[in-house]
């Protein structure tokens, strides 16, 4: 009887060795590790809170001469608009019958601009600009919505200080809102 | 002409249409004197024309393209875009039948252009909070179990609220598409990885010089989100993100990220330009709506629709499509009396979830005006709202998710256009 029993429960430890093992298995082991520097390369985004910002800065002279030799053409010398969106103005608009988005009355998000830029402009060259020249464009830009003063370095840290003025304006879906 | 009740102007053809097809057949079957006789020298009691000499050989079109005569179908693109590299062009609703697009018909909404890329090159990197980092080649992803699914995808401003009004079905609500996808199911990608229970947002990125970005709730990734490499059979179109796209059925269009190649496991949204500044819903009060992920339920119909015309009163058929984000359409509703009584339509089966569905409803027409319309009621009861009630809560700068109700006006000649217009 103690044989029987004994070699049951080497019966169940097999079974339940099988059946971790078939579990194991679900892993199709597909694909390989990706390596520091694959992933240092490619993690562009920037958190709202400025997290992944990358080390230099760049001030608002800077940032006036990369716009008006890599951004004007598209948004205007002083982010006024054109076939790119207008970039300045429109505080306390949002509110009214024509409503102005711009990065200082709209985007909740300082180190949202630094993202944008460096993933996404100028359109005809998107990552071609510098973390220097990022950094300095989002102070031109920031600088020409009277988010920072003209002598205004930016660097990971100060940016994500900024404080926009319609961060709190953002809601949560509550549809359906009709019926 | 008087067999067809009902005719699109634009779509029938002309005369020119009939020179053009003539010099586009290669080798230049005899094609009659002039092209008038030939109108009528193709019916009965003669003998047509395509009859009395072979046909193009096999091999005139390795990849076959439609007739001649077809050459109208094609998107809807505006001709005056401010520019072409961030833009949408529509799909031609009103001239297909069914429930799926044809791929070279699929609305296309792009944020810097459309990539080429070399599959060969392309690589998917998963990475943030899992245990194990990974980078997927196409060989890679293709060796996941298989899956193919019918879905809608939808752009979320589709039309916005303010006028102009479109003139056409397609100018109204032509950024909505539906194919048969396939491709693996996210989760599985994701189990291989290992996510960690931190985890509650995908950051999804694609390989386009926008390097488009949106932020998904790990929720959907793991219940019904694919990565897709086929779309109707074959690999997806370059608009359409090849060599891969991430398919999340029915949110909005945007968030289906294509060129995919980062998918990056994180315990909060990035906050991207694109989930921010854009794709976000402003009302009245200033305050704005983010994260508005679900298409909500709608329907159009498009035969009648605008900018066709009926030629002759008695039988029509009425005929549309009708979809939800949140599952499968229930119930199509049509009134042909401006709204004052409505019936069922018959939905056209597989009913499937989050998919294009067709109703049809026969109908009567007297000769007298008519404003005909229809509404869709999904699986959750919900009811397709009028564009009343929707700029009564959200306003007109609203932008995004306008899914009301569109009636077209019958002028007592037949010609159809756009009621709210």
């Amino acid at each position: 009887m103690r044989w029987l029993r004994s070699h049951v429960a080497l019966l169940a430890a097999v079974i339940a060795g099988l059946a971790a093992a078939a579990q194991a298995e679900e892993s199709f082991h597909i694909g390989r590790a990706a390596t520091p520097g694959e992933i240092k390369g490619w993690d562009i985004d920037i958190g709202h809170d400025g997290s992944n910002l990358p080390p230099g800065s760049g001030n608002v002279e800077r940032g006036r001469v990369v716009v008006s030799e890599q951004c004007a053409a598209c948004h205007g010398a002083d982010g006024q608009g054109g076939v790119g969106d207008r970039l300045v103005g429109g505080q306390g608009t949002l509110a009214g019958a024509k409503p102005v988005r711009t990065v200082g009355s709209y985007w909740p998000y300082a180190p949202t601009l630094f993202d944008y830029i460096r993933r996404a402009m100028p359109q005809n060259a998107p990552q071609s600009l510098s973390d220097e020249d990022v950094y300095a464009v989002s102070a031109y830009i920031l600088n020409l919505n009277g988010l920072v003063p003209a002598d205004a370095v930016l660097d990971a840290k100060t940016l994500a200080a900024i404080k926009m003025p319609n961060r709190d304006n953002f809601v949560s879906d509550p549809r359906p809102d009709v019926r | 002409m008087s067999e067809r009740t009902i005719a699109n102007r634009e779509r029938r053809p002309s005369r020119r249409h009939f020179l053009q097809a003539g010099a586009a057949v290669a080798g230049g079957a005899a094609l009659g004197a002039t092209p008038g006789a030939a109108d009528t020298g193709n019916l009965p009691p003669n003998i047509p024309e395509w009859m009395k000499a072979p046909g193009a050989p096999m091999g005139d079109q390795p990849y076959g393209t439609p007739s001649v005569y077809e050459k109208g179908v094609v998107k809807n693109i505006s001709k005056t875009l401010p520019q072409y590299l961030s833009a949408s062009g529509r799909t031609p609703l009103q001239e297909l039948d069914g429930i799926i697009t044809p791929n070279g018909l699929f609305y296309e909404r792009h944020h810097g252009g459309v990539p080429t890329i070399d599959p060969a090159q392309h690589r998917l990197m998963l990475h943030g909070l899992v245990d194990r980092p990974l980078i997927f080649a196409m060989d890679d992803i293709r060796r996941f179990p298989s899956q193919s699914r019918i879905h809608f995808i939808e752009c979320s401003g589709n039309p916005v609220y303010t006028k102009p009004y479109g003139k056409t079905a397609s100018d109204l609500v032509g950024l909505v598409s539906c194919a048969e996808w396939t491709g693996v199911m996210l989760k599985d990608v994701l189990d291989e990885a290992g996510l960690q229970k931190e985890a509650k947002w995908l950051v999804a990125e694609g390989a386009d010089a926008a390097a488009m970005t949106r932020s998904i709730p790990i929720e959907k990734c793991l219940d019904d989100a694919m990565l897709v490499y086929s779309q109707n059979g074959e690999r997806l179109r370059p608009q359409q993100g090849y060599p891969l796209r991430l398919l999340l059925p029915g949110f909005e269009g945007n968030m289906n990220i294509k060129w995919l190649r980062r998918l990056k496991a994180a315990a909060e949204p990035v906050y991207s330009r694109e989930e921010t500044s854009k794709y976000t819903d402003l009302m009245p009060d200033g305050t704005a709506r983010e994260f508005t992920f679900t298409m909500e339920a709608k329907s159009i119909i498009l035969r009648p629709s605008g900018g066709q015309k009926l030629n002759d009163t008695g039988f029509h058929e009425i005929s549309g499509i009708a979809w939800s984000g949140h599952g499968k359409i229930k119930r199509v509703e049509v009134s042909v009396d401006d709204g004052k009584s409505w019936q069922t339509a018959k939905l056209q089966e597989p009913v499937l979830t989050r998919a294009l569905t067709r109703f049809r409803l026969p109908w009567q027409w007297d000769g007298t005006p008519a404003v005909i319309q229809s509404r869709a009621i999904d699986e959750t009861d919900y009811v397709q709202p009028t564009l009343a009630e929707l700029l009564a809560v959200r306003g007109v700068n609203h932008y995004y998710h306008n899914n009301a109700i569109w009636p077209w006006r019958i002028t007592a000649n037949g010609e159809v256009s756009n009621a709210l217009a």
